[in-house]
């Protein structure tokens, strides 16, 4: 990324997108939308002072929601280029109230709420298309009931909760813990809240809260008002700090997810959805077994495959060696459905192909390996460019010409044409430049005869 | 030259260090003490000019560093700020455009190193900075000017293997107007492709494709094809190589090349001694492409076995193509003879994709029939039929067949490891050509100037073999495209003196950048090679082996003012 985003030859477009295509091989003019910021992209250095500051907390989607972020953010800590965006949907600012707090915090003067989409023309001999794919929902499978069993959650869910710069600092705390962590976190608040109330009347009246509410009770201060007020307040008070305490005991008996299901093929391979094998998906649950058992060696995973497909280089040694050293057992078949047992722990029930009978065993978190779905505007893209997708509802390429779409000069590389491992996306992207090179060359060649 | 002519030589007695301290609007300056560190710096020997800055990388803050060299007649910079990944070299062309030598700079990493590891710790983050700022102004003292290392560059590659991926990479090479000189093993061009029927998915002839590609191969007039040709000895690095051919006459050619892509390729396993192999009943999948390519293949029954001599203690590696490679051989199969059995016996099937797993689809609806087997229990062959036990239902099953076909895997040449010592490029422990980087850099060898793709580097399917030999063309023209090879003075540098030629760096060195030189019984660094990694300098036990700009005064300089 830093590599593209300080090479003098490129010019980075991000946050932008195209919009019509002219022209034919050699000689393309592109229309693209750069999207407002507001912020100027020239003047931020990044620093992130604003986001401190503002006032206004949304979920983070880069963390799949797991953590949150402002309305004026970056995408990701070191994402290219180092700018900040504001988010107009929620921003305070652009929605007609009143804050503007970020314009004043920030020292390089970069916040602009008056900026504009710009629409720019470029000049282009040949176009690679690298839109790459989009993660597969997996609410619709009925059987797996993700977003019904709370600690269901995708395998891109899981890179986050892996992450040590993810939202629970690397540590694997199950959703349904983490859920009530944060109510006890909203309860302190207040019960904080009700405990200043209290604590200023008991100083006023220089009488202990429990002692008044006993006396109170037994008829005393009937005509009182201000004491009558505050019995109902610390009943209210009682009535949090009840709770609280349960949910703080339970939170003790609290550990890291230890015992991990992964589900391959969620989405892949089934006629429901896509048809296709999305390719990289068993490598990346091994990966993430392994990162898992690195973290707390006494984690142990199962994966339950039709087949595990470990084909790259050095893929099938990393796979053996996860099931000897990272406490990996590697199960075939796909899974029956998932339910929800004692302590929100999934219930995976399946066919043990080799015992030939089937079994039911919980876990402490199940993971899904979803599938590499078409991105989102696929079709929009394809008829902008008016090159061809194919059946699968990718980019559409051939055998022989592996990166070439249906449209001469137009070119698609990575999983925009179908779904594979990074080394093979990063080598069709090399090829994909060797191609548009030609095509350049080529023109220039022409030009100059 | 007249600005690098310009450029200061100051003697060290006469230092004028100048420190820059980035706040980075919060990010350092909201967690220690830019202010206290900036003062603090004014004072340290040698410095005649500290200032704070809120964004040193900003417009103001480059201003600021190169109207202080001006103002103040710097001859060192340093920047306490980010990391060097990030800025140095921005902070290096400031020093550049205001006349300073670049290598005079010196970068103090206060961000990640103080503010960001020690954010609840004010004084101690500020105490640290502090501490970093001193060892960096020390080094400064002995930093010496350097100019950047350039070399000429041959516009001329070196492809290597004439299967389809060297033809791809030859062909795109000479398309963008380079010279390629093209050596084959081989009397023919065309590669294993020649001997495969048809390509999945599609069923093309693979013969067309492939002569296709050969034609206009051989019709270029800017590539020289050597045909039974092969590599005698290579000598030279990046940018210009010399390469001596050996002919099939038995002469020996000599060609120079600024960059060699090596794309030799892979052979089936041939299965001596497994499953009862003899060539004829029980053949392998290369076999049976000969067969269907004659014609039909007389055969009621025919059970194909997995991963035969693959994913063993042995051989762990998965061959990745066999898995398609049997299911479009079953395919073809029922298509010649739709009354034939055909069964497929696999541990896992790899048909990983969109394609593959359709063709899968369609295999299962044409009627070729699929079993899994577990690797401790394989099937067994006998006259006539094929054992194998169906965990499925707990029974051992026989199926009657008259032909057997091995799925084995492609296993690297016998001759890779030759090639890999003349190009002084590893290989991994199955003999595959070993890239730079697993993921990131899949077609780069870790030294400069050389490439890899195809089933050299690991099995590929054409469609992956084109991709590859694209994309390693495209790296060869990131490097021959240009007009000279410019790279950083920071490379070791070997004493001729104190050397004793006991080439213990040149075993330490991961970019082949070392020399031993028989006549003078020393080495020496082809500094046009070296990434400036250290590895010699800290092995050599004469200490003659240095890294310029992390020499021991400079470190030594740095450890002594903590």
């Amino acid at each position: 990324m830093l590599d593209v985003g300080r090479h003098p030859n490129i010019e980075l477009m991000a946050y932008s997108e195209v919009e019509k295509v002219d022209g034919e091989e050699g000689d393309f003019k592109v229309t693209v939308r750069k999207k407002a910021r507001y912020v100027e992209e020239d003047r931020c250095t990044g620093c992130g002072a604003c986001k401190e500051k503002c006032p206004t907390i949304l979920p983070d989607a880069f963390n799949e929601g797991l953590g949150d972020r402002r309305a004026i953010y970056s995408w990701f800590a070191q994402g290219i280029p180092s700018t900040h965006t504001i988010d107009p949907d929620h921003c305070r600012q652009l929605n007609g109230k009143k804050c503007g707090i970020c314009a004043k915090v920030c020292q390089a003067d970069a916040v602009n709420f008056d900026q504009k989409d710009r629409v720019v023309e470029i000049d282009a001999g040949a176009i690679i298309v690298a839109s790459g794919y989009k993660v597969f929902d997996p609410s619709v499978i009925p059987e797996y009931q993700y977003r019904e069993i709370p600690n269901v959650i995708t395998a891109i869910e899981f890179e986050r909760l892996l992450s040590a710069s993810g939202p629970t600092g690397g540590h694997l705390d199950r959703p349904s813990d983490l859920a009530v962590e944060a109510e006890i976190h909203e309860l302190e608040k207040k019960v904080k809240k009700s405990q200043k109330a209290i604590g200023k009347l008991e100083k006023k009246h220089g009488q202990d809260s429990a002692e008044m509410v006993e006396a109170f009770q037994s008829g005393d201060y009937a005509d009182d008002d201000d004491r009558k007020k505050w019995a109902a307040k610390y009943a209210a008070h009682l009535e949090i700090v009840e709770p609280l305490e349960t949910l703080k005991k339970k939170a003790e008996g609290f550990s890291v997810a230890k015992r991990l299901a992964f589900i391959q093929c969620v989405g892949s391979r089934d006629f429901r959805f896509y048809p296709f094998c999305s390719g990289f998906c068993c490598m990346h649950s091994i990966k993430e077994a392994i990162i898992a058992n690195e973290h707390e060696r006494e984690t142990t995973s199962v994966i339950f495959g039709m087949d595990i497909r470990a084909v790259g280089k050095g893929f099938e040694e990393y796979k053996v060696r996860g099931g000897n050293q990272s406490g990996i057992s590697y199960i075939r078949g796909r899974i029956a459905e998932i339910t929800e047992g004692p302590n929100h722990n999934p219930v995976v029930t399946y066919e043990d192909t080799k015992e030939r009978r089937v079994k039911s065993v919980d876990f402490d978190m199940v993971i899904l390996a979803t599938a590499c779905a078409p991105n989102e505007g696929v079709e929009e893209l394809a008829e902008i460019l008016g090159i061809g997708v194919n059946r699968f509802g990718f980019f559409e390429t051939g055998t022989f010409q592996p990166l070439d779409t249906t449209v001469p000069g137009i070119f698609a590389c990575g999983c925009a044409h179908g779904p594979m491992d990074i080394p093979e996306s990063v080598a069709q992207a090399s090829g994909a430049a060797a191609r548009a090179s030609l095509v350049i060359m080529d023109s220039k060649m022409r030009e100059a005869s | 030259m007249s600005k690098k002519e310009k450029e200061k030589e100051l003697p060290k007695e006469d230092l004028r260090i100048g420190v820059f301290i980035c706040d980075c609007g919060s990010n350092i300056a909201g967690h220690l003490d830019c202010k206290a560190v900036t003062e603090y710096a004014s004072g340290i020997p040698g410095v005649v000019y500290a200032k704070e800055n809120l964004y040193t990388c900003s417009e103001a803050g480059i201003g600021e560093i190169q109207n202080g060299i001006k103002e103040h007649n710097l001859n060192r910079v340093i920047v306490a700020s980010c990391s060097p990944r990030t800025h140095q070299p921005l902070f290096q062309n400031s020093c550049s455009a205001a006349d300073l030598n670049p290598y005079l700079f010196e970068m103090v990493n206060i961000r990640d190193q103080c503010s960001w590891v020690h954010m609840q710790e004010r004084d101690e983050a500020t105490a640290k900075a502090k501490d970093l700022v001193r060892m960096g102004v020390s080094k400064a003292a002995f930093l010496e000017p350097q100019m950047d290392i350039e070399a000429s560059l041959n516009p001329r590659a070196l492809v290597i293997g004439g299967g389809v991926a060297g033809l791809t990479a030859a062909d795109t090479l000479a398309g963008m107007g380079l010279e390629v000189v093209l050596v084959e093993k081989d009397k023919d061009l065309g590669g294993l492709l020649r001997k495969i029927h048809r390509v999945a998915p599609y069923g093309n002839e693979a013969s067309e494709r492939i002569s296709g590609l050969i034609e206009a191969v051989t019709d270029r007039s800017n590539i020289s094809v050597y045909l039974g040709s092969q590599l005698e000895d290579v000598g030279g690095y990046i940018g210009n190589y010399e390469v001596g051919i050996k002919r099939d006459s038995g002469e020996t050619v000599q060609e120079n090349v600024g960059c060699i892509v090596v794309a030799t390729g892979a052979v089936p396993l041939v299965p001596e001694g497994l499953y009862g192999y003899d060539g004829e009943k029980v053949i392998t999948q290369m076999e049976l492409e000969g067969r269907l390519k004659k014609g039909p293949v007389e055969a009621k029954g025919v059970v194909m076995i997995q991963c035969a001599g693959a994913r063993s203690p042995e051989r762990e590696y998965c061959s990745r193509i066999c898995c398609q490679t049997a299911v479009k051989n079953a395919r073809l199969l029922k298509e010649q003879n739709p009354d034939a059995h055909v069964h497929i016996l696999y541990r896992d099937m790899q048909m990983y994709g969109t394609e593959n797993e359709q063709m899968l689809w369609d295999a299962r609806g044409e009627g070729v029939r699929f079993d899994v087997f577990s690797a401790d229990q394989p099937p067994s062959v006998e006259e006539g039929k094929v054992e194998f036990y169906r965990s499925l239902t707990g029974k051992t099953v026989e199926i009657p067949c008259d032909l057997v076909v091995l799925s084995t895997p492609l296993v690297a040449r016998e001759d890779a490891a030759g090639l890999s010592q003349l190009l002084r490029v590893p290989m991994d422990q199955n003999n595959f050509f070993l890239e730079a980087h697993a993921k990131l850099r899949p077609l780069d060898f870790a030294t400069d100037g050389i490439f890899v793709c195809g089933s050299a580097r690991y099995p590929a399917n054409v469609e992956e073999a084109i991709s590859q030999g694209l994309g390693a063309s495209s790296r060869v023209a990131t490097i021959l495209f240009k007009d000279k090879l410019v790279v950083s003075a920071i490379v070791a540098e070997i004493d001729e003196d104190s050397c004793v030629g006991c080439m213990g760096c040149m075993d330490m060195c991961p970019y082949g950048a070392i020399d031993y030189l028989p006549e003078k019984k020393i080495c020496q660094v082809k500094t046009i090679l070296c990434k400036g990694c250290g590895c010699c300098a800290s092995t050599c036990p004469s200490q003659s082996a240095k890294l310029k700009g992390f020499k021991p005064e400079q470190i030594l300089a740095q450890i002594r003012a903590l």
